[in-house]
């Protein structure tokens, strides 16, 4: 660790976190107060201190913004107190959205590379289908997950694949994207130097472009998992599936369960968290093993 | 075997036609209005004449122009007999369109292979070949959906839809003005400009940018989508809680990439401002603001889209009784699959549009970036 | 009417020409060259930029088709040269592959021709010896300097049997003592491996005491003026740059470029 690190990283950072959770609970107490004087006026509490006000409008059942407290003690319980099998476990509820999440990120990312290599080796594939995959990215194709979903329901596929489906389709785009790139990075002196060899089209495939391809394949991999993770989040939330991330929101917005809610917020960007950190550190290895610069 | 290889599409064709010969008629015997004669014959002739001609060695523009017609003319003959005849179809028919699709095909190849000479010609070729690629898409979606009778909820064909999005324009309005007029644009501007403006808070204070840029970092691969259920409870139904959404969806990419650009600027160029004593606000607008253009551009580019997300997903939770994602949602429970089918084609319309306004902008302002250069 | 080429004659040009069709009209990247490059001569392309020196190396290599005259390589068309690899190719830029150490790297041209592992660790070990590189293998590009890098590209293409070298301005991004030192060793290098080596450049001093033959080229349309042939002797130390025989040719060349209005402001 750098002498540094310490002030000119971890500091800031850390500064700044309190200073959001601070400010996060002045807003839970503003936020909940007018409820909490309704609240009071009915059981004809007197007005007390401010402090015990304070403490009421922090601990109530179903705040308008629970306090950060609440929401953790919330993410504990659910998280490390339950069986992972008890329908309020937030473990169970991320499993559920995780395998999907995985499951349409691999076909996603296997479909993309495919298109990617006959895109740069076919010529009528670039002109004609290159041009609607750039157009695709601009258009909110999250739009169609729930018609996705009903319609798959209604010839009884239901659970994990049409999930799957809209992370798939939501990860293929940026790994397509960036393949092509990728696999067009070379320069010309090094496909030149392979024209040099006399080397076959799958020796410079193998050889040149798949090597070059690789880091461009885990930064769009980076933006794939994430939009695949909110393609699981979103396709379970329109048509009540049974369990997942989704669905916990789902809940807690029927029921205004604001803590369950924010819980299940913190779960999804654990979530999230983990699985671009996960891709990360697979790009790391990658890229130390193939020579990498160390940054 | 070089004579095959010339056009393999074309061989194939011609393969396919004489197993659709042997397996006629194309329409089941119960079909109400069978193809007459002459048509189907036509079609064969179209078909097969096409296919031949793929082989002769006549010039590329010519070549495709006889595919283009033979392929579109047999697809277009094919489809017109199929009205009143849904789902009676045989594989007479099915392999009658995958041969015109592959005439299609070979005429894509042929003009993918054209050089064009003038700047015009070039133009229209980088047009037509994607255009001929989304056509087919829509006459196979149209031939399989009505050909064999899929059911109309699982997916309607593009024709039923189209006929849906036109009968529907005044509804399909109001949920545009709805959803983008109000919540986007809103969301969208106010979102953009406060992660502008936090990016060069950040930029003075170099303890903030070092406290936020990890932060904005993390937050922008999170699904901030799922705020919308808290904005909807915060907010109520109508077009504010969506714009919240947007504006913290928008927020962060903004900020990231602002503080990205400003400092993008090389230190040769700064260390020229420096000798002209520029002070801080100079050196922003006249070198780091214009070189960190691309930068906010990109933001607003990924923003654009983002934007619309948003919205329409928050939509899912409630609203008045107007909206795409209102629409989206509602339309689907009613199994009014076609209605969806329209507004998601609004959607894709909206959003090209969108990011083609942005990129004009960034056009104008970013002329001089490698990227638009001599493109 | 066929031509045999002379014996011994690796490169062999007649009337050759190529044109580049471009947006703003035809450009004549070379016109009319002969040219005769005997087994073992280490020629020199020299001339301004646009004079078509790269542009003919390419043509040797089969990068670019002439589109006039004739030329052979090896007593075969350039095609076929190149698909019997008969030539290494050494790029202005090292063109290392970033994810190879500098071992695999030389091991690539190796791995595409299809040689057996041990016979690629025995080239290696001797090409890198060649380069004075040994014990640097196992290094990535990136670690080492340019004119280590460059080194790298040379042994790159020593590896395999090639009896032709081409060098497309090897040492043109590289500083000049770097350069002096990397003249000296290709001198070593030509002269243990009997190559007969190809080798652009810009600079007159590096021509004059590298090469056996001094070809002096010309632009629009690219041309050869002058061919010279080198009196100086076999060994070259570096101090014969000062001797009048070598200012003697330094000038010819000088001359030679000045009746091609190489010196013209363009």
């Amino acid at each position: 660790m750098k002498p540094d690190t310490l002030t000119q990283r971890i500091l800031p950072v850390v500064t700044i976190l309190l200073v959001i959770v601070a400010v996060w609970y002045v807003a839970a107490v503003f936020m909940n107060a007018p409820f909490q004087r309704d609240l009071d006026r009915r059981a004809n509490i007197a007005t007390s201190k401010p402090v015990d006000f304070i403490e009421r409008t922090l601990s109530q059942p179903k705040p308008v913004l629970p306090a950060p407290h609440q929401v953790v003690s919330n993410v504990f319980e659910n998280t490390f107190l339950r069986r992972v099998t008890s329908n309020r476990s937030l473990v169970y509820h991320a499993w559920v959205t995780l395998s999907s999440t995985v499951a349409g990120f691999t076909f996603g990312t296997v479909l993309g590379i495919l298109i990617a290599v006959g895109i740069v080796h076919v010529k009528a594939l670039d002109r004609s289908l290159m041009p609607w995959i750039i157009a695709s990215q601009t258009v909110p194709i999250l739009a169609i997950a729930p018609m996705v979903i009903v319609v798959l329901a209604a010839v009884n596929i239901t659970g994990l694949i049409p999930k799957a489906l809209i992370s798939t389709y939501l990860s293929f785009f940026p790994v397509a994207v960036g393949m092509v790139k990728g696999l067009r990075s070379p320069e010309l002196i090094q496909l030149d130097l392979m024209r040099t060899y006399h080397a076959s089209a799958a020796q410079t495939f193998w050889k040149l472009r798949v090597p070059a391809s690789i880091p461009f394949l885990f930064t769009s991999m980076k933006v794939a998992i994430a939009a695949s993770l909110v393609g699981a989040i979103v396709g379970e939330m329109p048509t009540g599936a049974v369990a997942g991330i989704g669905r916990k929101l789902l809940d807690g917005s029927y029921y205004s369960q604001t803590i369950d809610l924010f819980a299940a917020l913190i779960a999804a960007s654990v979530l999230a968290a983990a699985l671009v950190t996960i891709v990360g550190l697979a790009a790391k290895i990658v890229d130390r093993a193939m020579g990498g610069r160390p940054a | 075997m070089s004579l095959i290889l010339r056009s393999w599409q074309g061989a194939t064709a011609l393969l396919l036609c004489l197993a659709a010969l042997a397996s006629l008629p194309m329409l089941a015997a119960d079909a109400p209005s069978p193809f007459g004669g002459g048509t189907a014959a036509l079609i064969f002739v179209l078909v097969a004449g096409a296919a031949l001609a793929s082989f002769a060695n006549i010039s590329a523009p010519l070549l495709a122009t006889i595919l283009f017609v033979c392929a579109h003319l047999a697809a277009w003959l094919l489809i017109g007999g199929l009205s009143g005849n849904e789902g009676k179809a045989t594989s007479a028919f099915f392999l009658m369109i995958a041969a015109s699709w592959l005439l299609a095909w070979r005429c894509v190849t042929v003009l993918s292979g054209i050089r064009a000479k003038s700047r015009a010609a070039d133009t229209f070729l980088r047009l037509l070949i994607p255009t001929l690629f989304g056509a087919w898409i829509l006459i196979l979606w149209e031939a399989i959906t009505r050909g064999a009778g899929i059911p109309f909820i699982l997916l309607p064909p593009p024709s039923a839809i189209g006929a849906r999005l036109a009968g529907s324009i005044p509804i399909l309005w109001a949920d545009v003005r709805q959803t983008i007029f109000k919540a986007v644009l809103f969301g969208y501007v106010v979102g953009c400009a406060s992660g502008f403006a936090v990016a060069i808070l950040a930029d003075r204070v170099a303890f903030l940018r070092r406290g936020l840029l990890p932060i904005g970092n993390l937050v922008s691969a999170l699904p901030i989508i799922g705020v919308a259920p808290i904005m909807v409870m915060w907010f109520g139904f109508d077009w504010q809680s969506k714009a919240a959404v947007v504006i913290i969806m928008t927020f962060f990419p903004m900020l990231v990439n602002t503080v990205a650009g400003l400092a993008a600027a090389g230190s040769m160029e700064r260390d020229l401002m420096r000798s002209y004593a520029s002070d801080y606000w100079q050196t922003l607008f006249k070198l780091r603001l214009p070189a960190a253009m691309p930068f906010i551009f990109n933001a607003l580019k990924i923003n654009s889209t983002l934007a619309l997300i948003g919205a329409i997903v928050a939509e899912f939770f409630g609203t008045p009784i107007v909206g795409m994602g209102f629409r989206i949602s509602t339309e689907i429970g009613r199994m009014n699959v076609d209605m969806v089918w329209a507004e998601i084609a609004v959607a894709a319309v909206v959003g090209s549009v969108f990011y083609g306004v942005v990129a004009l902008g960034e056009r104008a302002t970013t002329f001089w970036h490698p990227s638009n250069r001599g493109g | 009417m066929s031509l045999s080429p002379p014996p011994f004659s690796v490169v062999s040009a007649r009337k050759l020409g190529l044109t580049f069709e471009t947006n703003d009209g035809p450009v004549h990247a070379l016109s009319n060259v002969d040219l005769e490059v005997r087994k073992g001569d280490f020629v020199s392309f020299i001339g301004p930029s646009g004079c078509g020196k790269t542009t003919f190396l390419r043509v040797i290599a089969d990068l670019e088709k002439a589109t006039a005259g004739e030329i052979t390589v090896n007593g075969m068309t350039p095609e076929e040269a190149r698909k019997s690899r008969s030539y290494g190719y050494v790029f202005q830029a090292p063109a290392l592959y970033p994810w190879r150490t500098i071992e695999k790297n030389i091991a690539l041209p190796l791995e595409i021709m299809g040689y057996s592992a041990a016979e690629r660790r025995s080239r290696i070990e001797r090409t890198l010896d060649l380069v004075n590189l040994s014990g640097f293998g196992k290094k990535y590009p990136w670690q080492l300097s340019g004119g280590m890098q460059q080194r790298a590209s040379i042994a790159r293409a020593l590896a395999f049997d090639a009896d032709l070298l081409l060098m497309d301005e090897p040492f043109g991004a590289l500083d000049e003592i770097v350069r002096d030192h990397l003249n000296e060793q290709l001198l070593k290098l030509w002269a243990r491996t009997e190559k007969t080596i190809c080798f652009v450049t810009h600079s007159i001093p590096e021509a004059v005491y590298l090469s056996t033959k001094i070809v002096v080229m010309s632009p629009r349309p690219g041309r050869v003026t002058d061919v010279i042939e080198s009196t100086l002797p076999a060994e070259r130390p570096l101090e014969i740059r000062e001797t009048p025989e070598f200012l003697e040719i330094a000038q010819r060349v000088r001359e030679g470029l000045r009746a091609g209005h190489s010196y013209e402001e363009q």
